[in-house]
């Protein structure tokens, strides 16, 4: 061999190089994620799901390259009087708010904190829900018992409460990172309920016992084989977390609750509110991130429960 | 509960024992005590297992753990549960040679391939799910992720229940070839005696958590000592007789949480006398090699 064993270029070949076997296992993995975001697409609540995650995503991707006025700028008029709740009309589609700015260039750049926040706090709640119930159900015992009563207490606390409580702890107003940190942690218990249970069921099963037999420690167990048979639950059941984080934010920051300065939708929500929109009439305000927030929300659970679907082999068509 | 007591038995190089008995008589539990796998609620009170000079029963677990699968190897009962449903059957494979022989999953994908044509499964489908594969096929999986490590010691548990007839006599003639060509030692799990006959060298036959005969396969089948041989094999059809319900042996198996005084197998046994009720019967040697635990047997004074 040309590689000399120690060396640093025999082991990058061994860790990234592209060997025959690593290549086949490559295209077998893409023809795999192909499958499954076909079936995704295909699937009537998954394809409607999909795309409106497409559309939302690529929205607040490309929100600086779109024809707005920044969410920012205050439109003035002649005399330097801030043009402040104006009603839907060409130039602004959902009108002004209290300082003259374009509600729409607001959703549009509101939905980038609002799904940034919604997809890390699902990240930390997923992660730690699955290593949770992944620990709890395996190990069962104490572990189980004080993993499962830290969970109860959590689960019966009433969430909003929870989060407000946090807030005031933390001086009445979060900032972004405190608040994807907050929701993270606070919504973890159900994926690992959902993670607990599967990995009783799975623990049970021969194929565990047999990779017993072959000398396979607990750890390894664990991970080669449990895991990747809860795997598509914890997807699944994270994709659905992202819609609760994102609500949680939602409703952080409809009651002022977040840093001054931070723009997503509950905040313009916030803002109608305070504002008085409904009372005198300024529809567009409350109803246009109002129903961005509700169709987001459905797209996630759409997608979630699509996923769940597709991914799970016993409910997988075949 | 004492599931399986007072069990003993020697297994050579290149022999096989098939350990045969009703539901519940404790083969399995015999099996799995030998690489201490029994469940949570099990556990070995007393006894050896001596495995090339180690007793299996009293070394560390860690030491256990090169053992199992490198020197003694399982074929699980059921094969779809015993393969994991999201992994591909060649990392399965691949999983215990990773283990044990401290290669990488690809270096091992050779030794994959060559286990897979001893077994008589074209290797291109190695990548496949054990969903793809049937019945017959995912048992001839099985013993493929059991030769991997070459081990010495096969315990094949009920190895062909829930096959049907056809691939059953595959897998065993699969088996048995296999068996030959390694020069391995098997350990045959079944409650099926056609299916010992055809594979075993030597044959335990458990009542009630203990053995009630042993011996070589064919003087057992052909000459049985013991009364509950006897009856089992009365009970198989014959199929060049009458067709009508074949004899069987009534009662039920003994309660293990309560045994009965003397003979496990006296409440059912058709020559049952008074000795029976009361003391248990050692096994006696009724021929060279070939024993019986039954008080009919004992040699005359």
């Amino acid at each position: 061999m040309a590689f000399p064993s120690g060396s640093v270029s025999y082991w990058l070949r061994r860790r990234f190089g592209i060997s025959e076997v690593r290549r086949e296992k490559f295209v077998l993995t893409m023809n795999r994620l192909k499958e499954i975001t076909n079936s995704v697409v295909h699937h009537r609540m998954g394809g409607i799901g999909f795309a409106i995650l497409g559309f939302f995503v690529t929205m607040a991707f490309i929100a600086p390259f779109l024809p707005i006025p920044p969410p920012e700028h205050s439109f003035l008029d002649s005399q330097g009087n801030q043009l402040q709740y104006l009603q839907p009309s060409w130039e602004h589609p959902f009108g002004t708010d209290q300082m003259g700015r374009d509600i729409l260039s607001r959703v549009i750049w509101g939905s980038r904190v609002s799904l940034l926040v919604g997809f890390l706090a699902s990240v930390i709640a997923g992660v730690l829900g699955t290593a949770v119930g992944l620990v709890s159900g395996f190990s069962g015992g104490w572990h189980d018992e004080v993993l499962m009563r830290i969970n109860d207490i959590l689960l019966s606390l009433p969430w909003l409460a929870l989060l407000i409580v946090l807030a005031q702890i933390l001086g009445g107003h979060l900032s972004l990172d405190v608040i994807i940190l907050t929701i993270g942690l606070t919504s973890w218990n159900f994926t690992a309920r959902v993670v607990r249970a599967q990995v009783l069921t799975v623990k049970e099963r021969v194929f565990v016992e047999r990779a017993k037999a072959s000398g396979a420690s607990n750890a390894t167990i664990l991970r080669k084989h449990i895991f990747p048979n809860v795997f598509p639950l914890v997807f699944a059941n994270t994709i659905l977390t992202v819609a609760v984080a994102i609500l949680s934010e939602a409703t952080l920051a409809f009651l002022g609750k977040v840093d001054v300065g931070t723009l997503s939708w509950g905040v313009v929500l916030h803002e109608a509110e305070a504002s008085g929109a409904a009372l005198n009439g300024w529809w567009a305000w409350i109803v246009m991130p109002g129903l961005s927030l509700v169709i987001v929300i459905l797209g996630f659970s759409l997608l979630g429960y699509a996923l769940d679907e597709i991914l799970n082999p016993k409910l997988r068509e075949r | 509960m004492r599931a399986v007591d007072d069990v003993s038995w020697k297994l050579e190089k290149g022999e096989s024992l098939g350990l045969a008995g009703e539901s519940g008589c404790g083969k399995t539990t015999t099996a799995l005590s030998i690489i201490r796998l029994l469940p949570k609620n099990g556990r070995i009170i007393d006894g050896h297992i001596r495995y090339s000079g180690k007793d299996l029963a009293t070394i560390k677990e860690s030491e256990l753990r090169r053992i199992r699968w490198k020197h003694i190897a399982i074929v699980f009962q059921g094969a779809m549960n015993a393969l994991n449903p999201v992994k591909r059957i060649s990392w399965q494979i691949a999983e215990a040679i990773a283990l044990h022989d401290n290669m990488s999953f690809d270096e091992a994908q050779g030794r994959v391939v060559e286990l897979l044509e001893l077994v008589g499964i074209n290797p291109s489908r190695k990548d496949e799910y054990p969903h793809e594969f049937s019945g017959g096929m995912r048992q001839r999986v099985m013993i493929a992720m059991a030769l991997a490590c070459r081990p010495k010691i096969i315990i094949a548990d009920e190895p062909v229940t829930a096959l049907d007839v056809m691939i059953q006599a595959q897998i065993l003639e699969l088996l048995t070839k296999l068996q030959k060509e390694l020069d391995l030692s098997m350990i045959l799990i079944s409650h099926d005696l056609s299916v010992i006959a055809q594979t075993c060298n030597n044959v335990a036959i458990m009542y009630g958590g203990k053995i009630a005969e042993y011996g070589p396969a064919e003087e057992v089948f052909l000459d049985p000592q013991h009364p509950y041989t006897q009856g089992l094999l009365r009970s198989f059809p014959d199929i060049y007789g009458p067709r009508d319900l074949p004899p069987w042996i009534p009662g039920q198996p003994p309660n293990l949480l309560a045994p009965p005084d003397g003979c496990r197998f006296h409440e059912r046994c058709p020559l049952a006398f008074a000795e029976c009720l009361v003391r248990e019967p050692p096994l006696y040697e009724t021929r060279p090699g070939h024993l019986a635990s039954c008080h009919l047997r004992a040699p005359s004074t």
